[in-house]
């Protein structure tokens, strides 16, 4: 087989979030780029629940509005503490994000991912799908020159490879520069797709046009395990989700599908989804260890984005748009380098780092970074609160002839016991201090 | 030696879902991809190429956007990506695309020389009518050969070719004279995986793009709508079947009673059988 002669400027690996937004970027900017997806077309092999954020898609593509295939955009967002029977909601629903420009979309990620694929290849980037990259190819000192893939021939040559293959970073673990996902650091989601007519979806959510509501749920739907659940309007389907890090579902031996099937079956989602059609399940990792398990995200000709570096910030429940601007970032510098005509080497692609803790990515990853810790030795809070919370509501709201002072010394005696007063202060200030 | 392959870009019948109210196929966002028959197709001519030498022309007729499927044949291994794309192939049946991918074989053979053998798949998954093939061959008054599982010998100096066409009850050892037309089965060989060289090349690679003008159609009355007899009445999708099996209890009932419980639930799921198994009576 030939030998690849010709060299590219960058090679990105995976056509997701992240990969997609570094090669467009760079791709138009007029550098000559080969982005590289395993699966048989862009999105085939992503999944997301899935929320688009405008603003770091705008930074990239800012007339996107105009034919990215988009669903609903929010208008209302559901916060719900969860026992086995109730839920005790917070929403938030405003007129003012039915704007021009609205803030956050529901999506398909199959389609959406497509579409800024497309956007790359009309920019002049190189996409090969059904491409694995399995090795990356270091010269004598350690420098990544280019990748080799599943396919017969190579290696591909390039100054720099953009690794945006995702979660499991399996390039980046075979070729030393990280370790494999620790089951702390990861959640398992599973979701279903249920289609619903278009005015179904619409009159059980209040909606109207292409307004959407996001439902992010929390306590007794995760047995005990760190972990949410959620539910999103598309425009003719909901997406119906949950997920849960890794190491409690292995302990716990609930499988994710009876999980999700639990969750499903609670009676204030079943209402939500009667009598339709289920016509996907797809299950994805999350990264969701936050920045105390970030790998390096650079070297000598490679740089890390999305969530191959783990840019997820599980509080807010954003990471399409940290693996987006990532990307964005990754290639601005890059694409800087060029033009000042300086190698993509080690101590110059630090800028990467350096850009990306003066953004929002880095900042937010910083702020959360006990979180995940926290969560994690912490179970009340994601479990106790949620049902202590559905019982204060129901003594509260229940008339049952007792007397009103009675019952408010019933209920603080109740979550005494729950929790004792040194457990809550101590949980509040702990969760304080977290959130800093 | 030079082959036309000719493909169609398909939707991926693994994915297409009915719409649950409409019962229509979204076809939105469903991804594309080569009809699956016209890959054993392709392969058996690169094998043919790869024996004799030559050249492996893709032909496709659709939309610009079957672009891709031009593409992933040049990934696999063709040379040449011809698109046959024009508005007024719209709404071909099998004879209108039957006459513009006759033509364009024919403009083909002018432009690049004329082909030992034309190869289809032997139908595609979303029409299903096996027609296109002979139809292109009858046009061209090529030799045809459908339903081919192998390819025995090909005498180029001859003119001749061997094939194993499976027929109802066995299979037939066909000798006829090139040119000809293949349509090739499923299952008859293993489709190849182009090198990253090939991908590469099909990424970039230049087709030749044309419409009806170029392809040398002038008479237009044979495109597209008007060129097609074929019309769709209605597409509807099948009624569910009955999901549930319904059980008899024969326990301490004698023959007599079980039978005519059996037909009696028989005649109640298809009243016109007692109405038809009387007539037939009445005949004996």
């Amino acid at each position: 087989m030939a030998t690849i002669e010709e060299r590219f400027d960058a090679i990105v690996v995976g056509a997701g979030p992240a990969g997609n937004a570094a090669a467009y970027t760079m791709a138009k900017a007029g550098l000559k780029v080969l982005q590289l997806e395993r699966g048989e077309y862009p999105g085939s092999k992503n999944v997301q629940g899935a929320i688009l954020y405008a603003d770091a898609l705008e930074k990239i593509i800012p007339d996107f509005r105009e034919d990215a295939p988009l669903e609903r955009h929010v208008i209302e967002q559901r916060i719900w503490m969860m026992d086995d029977t109730s839920h005790t909601g917070m929403h938030y629903r405003s007129e003012d994000f039915n704007e021009e420009k609205p803030n956050r979309y529901t999506i398909i990620r199959a389609q959406f991912d497509r579409w800024f694929n497309a956007k790359v290849r009309e920019a002049g980037g190189i996409v090969l799908c059904e491409t694995t990259v399995t090795e990356l190819v270091k010269d004598t000192k350690g420098h990544v020159i280019g990748v080799l893939t599943d396919r017969h021939g190579g290696p591909l040559l390039a100054d720099v490879v953009v690794m945006a293959e995702g979660v499991n970073g399996l390039v980046g673990q075979r070729a030393g520069l990280r370790d494999e996902l620790k089951p702390q650091a990861v959640a398992l989601a599973v979701k279903e797709m249920h289609f619903l007519p278009q005015e179904v979806v619409e009159s059980r959510f209040n909606l109207s046009g292409d307004a959407g509501v996001v439902i992010e749920a929390m306590g007794a739907v995760s047995k005990g395990m760190v972990g949410t659940g959620f539910l999103y309007t598309n425009r003719e389907s909901i997406s119906v989700g949950i997920g849960c890090i890794v190491e409690d579902l292995a302990k716990s031996g609930v499988t994710p599908y009876a999980l999700l099937d639990q969750f499903k079956a609670h009676p204030s989602i079943a209402p939500l989804i009667a009598g339709a059609e289920v016509k996907e399940y797809a299950a994805h990792l999350i990264p969701e260890g936050g920045f105390r398990s970030m790998p390096a995200i650079y070297g000598g000709g490679w740089v890390v984005a999305g969530d191959a570096a783990h840019l997820v910030n599980s509080v807010h429940r954003e990471g399409s748009n940290l693996a987006m601007t990532s990307g964005r970032i990754a290639a601005e510098t890059i694409i800087w380098l060029k033009r000042r005509r300086e190698p993509c080497a080690f101590d110059n692609l630090a800028e990467y780092r350096k850009r990306l803790e003066a953004s929002f990515v880095l900042k937010d990853m910083r702020k959360y970074q006990k979180i995940p810790g926290l969560l994690h030795n912490n179970r009340q809070l994601l479990n106790l609160y949620p049902r202590m919370l559905s019982g204060v509501a129901q003594s509260w709201l229940r008339v049952d002839g007792k007397a009103k002072r009675s019952k408010e010394a019933e209920i603080f005696k109740a979550v005494r016991k729950q929790r004792g007063v040194v457990g809550l202060v101590a949980d509040g200030l702990r969760l304080a201090r977290a959130w800093r | 030696m030079h082959i036309v392959v000719c493909i169609k870009q398909v939707p991926d019948s693994a994915q297409i879902r009915v719409h649950p109210v409409t019962n229509t196929i979204m076809r939105q966002g469903v991804p594309t991809i080569i009809n699956p028959y016209d890959l054993f197709a392709l392969e058996e001519a690169l094998r043919l190429r790869d024996r004799f030498g030559g050249e492996v022309t893709v032909l496709t007729m659709g939309p610009p956007m079957a672009e891709d499927s031009l593409r992933k044949a040049l990934g696999i291994g063709a040379d040449r990506g011809v698109l046959l794309t024009d508005r007024f192939f719209a709404g071909s049946d099998t004879l209108a695309t039957s006459y513009a991918l006759a033509q364009a074989v024919r403009k083909i053979g002018e432009t690049w020389g004329v082909p030992e053998i034309v190869f289809t798949g032997k139908q595609t998954i979303d029409g299903d009518t096996a027609q296109v093939g002979p139809g292109i061959a009858c046009r061209l008054g090529l030799q045809q050969l459908t339903y081919v599982a192998s390819i025995q010998n090909l005498d180029l100096a001859g003119g001749t070719i061997t094939v194993s066409r499976r027929a109802e009850g066995g299979v037939q050892e066909l000798k006829t004279k090139i040119p000809a037309l293949i349509t090739m089965l499923e299952g008859s060989n293993e489709v190849r995986r182009g090198s990253i060289g090939d991908v590469l090349r099909g990424a970039r690679a230049e087709l030749v793009v044309w419409n009806a003008q170029a392809a040398g159609i002038a008479d237009m009355t044979n495109c597209g709508l008007r060129g097609s007899p074929t019309v769709v009445k209605r597409v509807f999708a099948p009624k569910g079947r009955a999901i549930k099996a319904i059980q008899i209890d024969t326990k301490d009932r004698d023959n007599e009673a079980i039978v005519e419980d059996l037909i009696a639930r028989l005649y109640a799921v298809q009243p016109s059988l007692e109405d038809d198994l009387l007539r037939m009576a009445a005949g004996y």
